[in-house]
């Protein structure tokens, strides 16, 4: 793509100056106005896709190029109520139509494949590139299926799935459970945290009761965890396992997965085997392997990207920002956490590219909710400020989850779906 | 407004070249935080009220009072408890004029 490489010449000063305006500590003569600075942001999930449209939002001079490898959006947040079988997998899939349309943002559906950083590029796999001043990596994350033996082959064979990135996954883990016979069980193996929504095999494990209740009575289901606990919203849990469930669900702390073998359909923790009828694996997750790619990838595990928590710029490459669940940080991985950590980099960004100085301190929200039956749901509420001098989102007293689930968290929880999808895709 | 705003948050935080824009855009990005669950710009459809265009008095007596426990909610109260007072009424402000 010449046009790029031209433009890019043509606006080389102005990299220089943004890239030194980007630098802690030096505060060069910056450009009065970021007209025609260039933005590209690679993944239009809950993260990239709201930090591109924000950019254009506060700054409309700035160009946005938003690059994502599928065709349309698929939402994990909802996809447990598919497994439960109160939702339909369509309910899950959205248009990107409006998106680009709505805020000028140029949308390629393509994917990258990696970054030249001296010369501020993006290469994509059908061998296009894209010139940015700043660029923002939000690619989600990836499965570390290495550490679980026989996980690739059985997944290869259709027979356990992780069913963590929504899509055909989905679909495959719902069709498990309906062919599942009264009396089944049903395993889930759970990582320790980080990961992306700690609290989703908790919740997973509520909506295959609330199946069973209805249709596989006699059903148990088990969960292998991590954990030493159930990671987020325990009381919660519990109360509506023992409320809703008595007896159908088993929670074995201190479990983690390791190995999985398709043909006896048992998976091994350093403790036990467990037999199951459907066995749904959830493997460790790390950064998305392009992280790796690109060089931001790189805390000491090399499993998530350090990044500077008031803009979102790596630790490790000028220019280049990171947001989502790929970044390191002690903030739960999730949509909600992903949508205000965009709106943050978007800001910051605005700022940066604009000469300014960015917000040094700021706020970041986290909720999940869970359901816990086809009509009740909990939420977890916490207020995180960032701390400049501790470098690190600092809790607010006040905040946590709630003990107790109801009737009215679940149209809220069901509120919350439609507005965050709203929020990202128009 | 914009000076209010400043005196509260500012101090020690912004760098020299911190001006009045600063403490707006700390507003704008924290007020639009709140649009995934009160919905983009503040207008919800849906169970969770949209604030857009809200009365100013009634937004910031909303959130005081959700601070305070002086009104039942189920998850503002976690929320209001990590904001100033200066922030809820900056915010009330911001959401009273959208339009
Ligand atoms: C079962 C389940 C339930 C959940 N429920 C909730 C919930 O109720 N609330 C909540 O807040 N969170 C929830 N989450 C978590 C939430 O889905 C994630 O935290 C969120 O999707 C992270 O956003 P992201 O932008 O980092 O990544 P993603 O949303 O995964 O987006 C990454 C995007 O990048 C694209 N991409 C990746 N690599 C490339 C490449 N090389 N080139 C181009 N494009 C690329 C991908 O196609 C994808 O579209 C849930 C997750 C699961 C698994
Ligand atoms: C996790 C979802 C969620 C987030 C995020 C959230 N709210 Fe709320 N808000 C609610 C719910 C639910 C209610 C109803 C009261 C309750 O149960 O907490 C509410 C009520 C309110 C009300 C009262 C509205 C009325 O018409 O009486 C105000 C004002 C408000 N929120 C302001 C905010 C502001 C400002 C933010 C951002 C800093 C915010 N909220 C973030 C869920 C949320």
């Amino acid at each position: 793509m010449t046009i790029d490489r031209r433009e890019f010449l043509r606006r080389s000063g102005f990299g220089l100056a943004a890239t030194l305006a980007g630098l802690s500590g030096a505060r060069a003569a910056a450009p009065s106005s970021a007209r025609g600075a260039r933005v590209v942001v690679v993944g239009a999930g809950f993260g990239g896709a709201v930090c591109a449209k924000y950019i254009r939002m506060w700054d409309p001079n700035i160009e946005v190029t938003l690059i994502e490898a599928n065709d349309r959006f698929v939402s994990c947040p909802m996809s447990n109520w598919v497994i439960g079988g109160i939702r339909s997998v369509d309910e899950l899939v959205k248009s990107y139509d409006q998106l680009p349309r709505n805020h000028g943002i140029r949308m390629v559906h393509d994917t990258v494949v990696g970054v030249d950083a001296d010369k501020r590029r993006v290469l994509t796999r059908r061998g296009d590139s894209y010139a940015y001043d700043r660029l923002v990596l939000a690619p989600g994350i990836d499965f570390m299926t290495e550490l679980i033996e026989g996980y690739d082959v059985a997944e290869s064979h259709g027979k356990v799935t992780h069913a963590f990135r929504a899509g055909p996954r989905t679909a495959l883990l719902r069709k498990q459970l309906e062919a599942m016979p009264d009396g089944g069980v049903f395993v889930i193996a759970s990582p320790p945290p980080p990961g992306r929504c700690v609290s989703g095999p908790y919740e997973r494990a509520c909506m295959a009761a609330h199946y069973f209740k209805q249709h596989k009575p006699r059903s148990k289901i088990i969960m292998l965890d991590g954990h030493f606990d159930v990671v987020s919203k325990g009381p919660m849990f519990k109360a509506a396992w023992k409320k809703f469930y008595p007896g159908m669900i088993e929670h074995r702390p201190n479990n983690l997965a390791v190995k999985v073998d398709h043909t006896t359909m048992t998976v091994s923790s350093e403790f036990e085997d467990v037999k199951g009828d459907v066995i749904n694996v959830v493997p460790m997750m790390r950064a998305a392997k392009l992280c790796d790619t690109v060089g931001v990838r790189t805390d000491s595990q090399n499993r998530w990207c350090p990044v500077d928590g008031a803009t979102f710029e790596s630790t490790a490459i000028p220019g280049i920002h990171v947001i989502g669940d790929s970044v390191l940080s002690n903030i739960p991985k999730s949509a909600h956490v992903s949508n205000n950590q965009a709106k943050i980099c978007a800001a910051a960004i605005v700022d940066l590219l604009n000469g300014r100085e960015p917000n040094p301190a700021p706020i970041i929200g986290s909720t999940s909710y869970s359901a816990t039956s086809d009509h009740t749901a909990g939420p977890i509420a916490v207020v995180m400020r960032y701390d400049p001098k501790q470098k690190s989102y600092i809790r607010q007293p006040g905040g946590g989850a709630s003990p107790e689930c109801d009737e009215l968290n679940f149209a809220y929880n069901l509120a919350w779906f439609e507005n965050i999808w709203a929020d990202t895709l128009t | 407004m914009k000076k209010k705003v400043m005196s509260f948050i500012g101090i020690g935080l912004y760098a020299v070249t911190a001006t009045a824009g600063a403490a707006d855009t700390h507003i704008r990005v924290t007020a639009a935080t709140c649009y995934i669950c009160h919905g983009p710009n503040g207008k919800s459809e849906h169970a969770i009220p949209g604030l857009a265009g809200q009365d100013r008095n009634y937004l910031v007596q909303a959130m005081k009072e959700q601070k305070t426990a002086a009104r039942e909610t189920t998850v503002m109260r976690k929320y209001m408890l990590g904001y100033t007072d200066a922030e809820i009424e900056a915010m009330a402000d911001f959401f009273a004029s959208v339009k």
